[in-house]
């Protein structure tokens, strides 16, 4: 599994796509700084921008990778290497890289612009480690969809629908269901309807951090426990293992028994 | 010639004064091992307008009752002992002065608001650099005026509402100033209730249990270069007239019912440079009307102000507000009060005839804020793509937020 993983990391840390990542993060790290002048100011804007772009950028780039290495998938099958390694280190490899590039390009302008003497730096590290997590989830969460659909057209179509859906559709489902019940107690549904959604719980986990002023602001124990203390970060934290976690066991299931 | 004739007068009836002073005023020496060993007794024995030094040591006593003009002064803080028996000084005379001392243990009633110093009916009084701790309520000023409250320290260890005081209460009192208090762990840091003219200059009141600072029914009061940290509640302003509150700053005041400032039924106020900084809700305004909001700072608040209902003619000029979660939170489709040339973090148009305000006017208050006002649950969704693009969609045809809230003059840059 190494082996695949160090090939397929090496392949895409040479290729054009993971430059341009890494060069738009760079871009956006120095612009954003050098208008806001402000580490906090920026953190906030990049909030946006990572629970958004990553996990699209993830997505897309998952199943394209997929699709282009298939012919090299084959030839791999036909050696004597378990299945599951195969994929996985191709998994491992494009997530790997990705988050590299994800790092690196926004680290460096932060750095440069004295991230290491401002005390954002905690913000920002978890604004990092959140972009990671949606990173290998998302290329997970392709990685399945392109395994199960032989046609390209619909896996790219299916994976760029999950990301909509996930990022925009989801929230206004939510949004409509919560105004609906308003007359229920929904403190506890609202809080799992939050956890089920990956983009959402990155979102608030960030939140606790940069917003908890008025994330307090609702009269609720479960909010209160939920947002007051450490357990929110904690219980975030460990969902969205499970979330990442929870694909690739997906992927190891689907590669097991397809039929190539 | 003429000059010195009149000089020498001068110094001649001085002396004069100062020797009639000094002639009349004995000073009486409590401690340990002296003649007076009781606070109570010497008090008793001494002549108005004498001077009690107390020195190191515990002195046990309570209601211990001042009732004739005399300065009692602690060297090296004397500890003051009621052994929660009851109040420990009761001052009714005029011109008394209380100074030095470390006031402990205060007997906690649920009859009798029990306090550290309780002044009842005095004028001239001053209080100063007394340390009170294990308080009940702290200074009580009862229908007395003109005094001085000034250098104190006053820690409780408050943890019920019902049965904790406040650290400097003012009740029917007029014209006395509280200056460079730090009071902390009470119910309520500073309480004035029915008291007028009194004025408020940097104190410190923090960790309070409910307010900071509490005004009910007091008029033309002052306060100003005051600190409210991590207090319950905030500081509430309630049914009072012609307030005047000047560069204090307010920060993290947290929770579901906590405030920076609170204002309800507050009339002809004016609010000037203060700071408000993370806190749940900057400012809640209720019923307050012919408010001046100028030059004060809100940062990174959950709600910098927050609008609930029948505020009119209140005009909010020259402000910054910078990154709160929702800078404006407002409750009816009606508008009468006035925003202009307030700085807005998120606001983000452009200047091109290049005057220092923006040309395209600001609107405040976002959709997502009455969403919020409406189902409180949904603010797990804030900053969400989705809210997002509601609240562009808003602001680019406003339909549920006044039209007319708006700033038109939005500034560039930021107010220094």
């Amino acid at each position: 599994m190494l082996k695949i993983l160090k090939y397929s990391f090496y392949d895409l840390i040479r290729s054009r796509w993971s430059y341009v990542y890494f060069l738009f993060y760079l871009a956006l790290g120095f612009v954003l700084l050098f208008l806001n002048n402000d580490v906090s100011k920026a953190v906030i804007t990049l909030m946006n921008v990572i629970i958004v772009l990553v996990p699209l950028i993830g997505t897309i780039f998952g199943v394209m990778y997929y699709y282009n290495s298939r012919e090299f998938t084959e030839l791999l099958l036909a050696q004597p290497i378990k299945r599951s390694s195969i994929f996985l280190g191709q998994y491992f490899g494009v997530s790997g890289s990705l988050t590299l590039s994800l790092v690196l390009g926004l680290g460096i302008p932060f750095v440069l612009y004295g991230l290491l003497r401002s005390n954002a730096i905690f913000d920002f590290t978890l604004l990092l480690v959140t972009g990671a997590f949606l990173t290998f989830i998302f290329v997970g969460l392709s990685f399945v969809i392109a395994i199960s659909n032989e046609n390209k057209i619909k896996g790219f179509g299916y994976a760029v629908l999950l990301w909509l859906f996930l990022a925009v559709v989801y929230d206004g489902l939510f949004l409509m269901s919560l105004i609906m019940f308003e007359e229920y107690p929904l403190d506890t549904f609202s809080l799992v309807a939050t956890a089920l959604n990956p983009i959402d719980l990155s979102r608030i986990l960030i939140l606790l951090k940069l917003d908890i002023s008025a994330l307090l602001g609702y009269t609720g124990a479960i909010f209160k426990k939920f947002f007051g203390t450490d357990l929110g970060f904690v219980i975030s934290l460990t969902i969205l293992l499970l979330w990442t976690i929870l694909p690739i066991l997906g992927l190891q299931y689907k590669a097991k028994r397809k039929d190539f | 010639m003429r000059l010195d004739v009149q000089h020498i007068k001068y110094i001649l009836g001085f002396a004069f004064l100062m020797g009639f002073q000094i002639g009349s005023a004995n000073t009486w020496t409590v401690c340990g091992t002296c003649e007076n060993t009781s606070i109570k007794k010497t008090i008793d024995r001494a002549a108005p307008h004498d001077t009690l030094l107390i020195e190191k040591g515990t002195y046990k006593e309570f209601e211990i009752l001042v009732e004739k003009p005399l300065v009692i002064k602690g060297i090296g803080y004397p500890i003051v002992d009621g052994e929660k028996k009851g109040e420990i000084f009761r001052v009714t005379s005029d011109n008394v002065t209380l100074d030095g001392l470390f006031v402990i243990n205060v007997g906690v009633s649920y009859t009798k608001d029990n306090a550290a110093i309780r002044i009842v009916q005095s004028k001239n009084f001053s209080i100063q650099n007394m340390v009170l701790e294990q308080l009940f309520f702290g200074i009580y000023l009862e229908k007395s005026s003109h005094g001085k409250v000034y250098h104190n320290r006053i820690i409780g260890d408050a943890v019920d509402e019902y049965n904790s005081g406040n650290g400097i209460q003012l009740w029917y009192s007029s014209d006395v100033e509280v200056r460079k208090n730090h009071v902390q762990g009470t119910r309520d840091g500073i309480y004035l209730e029915f008291s007028d003219r009194i004025t408020i200059t940097d104190n410190v009141s923090m960790d309070n249990l409910r307010y900071g600072l509490h005004f009910m029914f007091s008029n033309n009061d002052v306060y100003s270069n005051n600190t409210f940290e991590n207090n319950g509640a905030g500081v509430a302003v309630m049914f009072s007239k012609f307030i005047t509150m000047k560069n204090n700053t307010f920060r993290k005041n947290w929770g579901t019912a906590a405030y920076g400032m609170l204002l309800k039924e507050i009339n002809d106020a004016e609010i000037v440079g203060n700071t408000f900084e993370e806190n749940t809700i900057g400012i809640n305004i209720e019923g307050s009307n012919r408010i001046n909001y100028t030059n004060n700072d809100f940062i990174g608040n959950g709600w910098a102000i927050r609008v609930v209902g029948a505020c009119y003619t209140n005009s909010f000029k020259g402000n910054n507000f910078l990154y709160n979660s929702f800078d404006i939170s407002y409750n009816s489709k009606l508008n009468d009060n006035v925003f202009e040339g307030n700085f807005w973090s998120s606001y983000t148009g452009y200047d091109l005839d290049k005057d220092g305000f923006g040309d395209v006017p600001y609107r405040p208050v976002k959709l997502f804020s009455y969403v919020v006002n409406r189902t409180p649950e949904t603010i797990v969704l804030l900053r969400s793509l989705f809210m997002d693009i509601i609240d562009f969609s808003e602001r680019v045809s406003p339909v549920f937020t006044p039209d007319n809230l708006k700033d038109a003059q939005p500034l560039m840059k930021i107010r220094p």
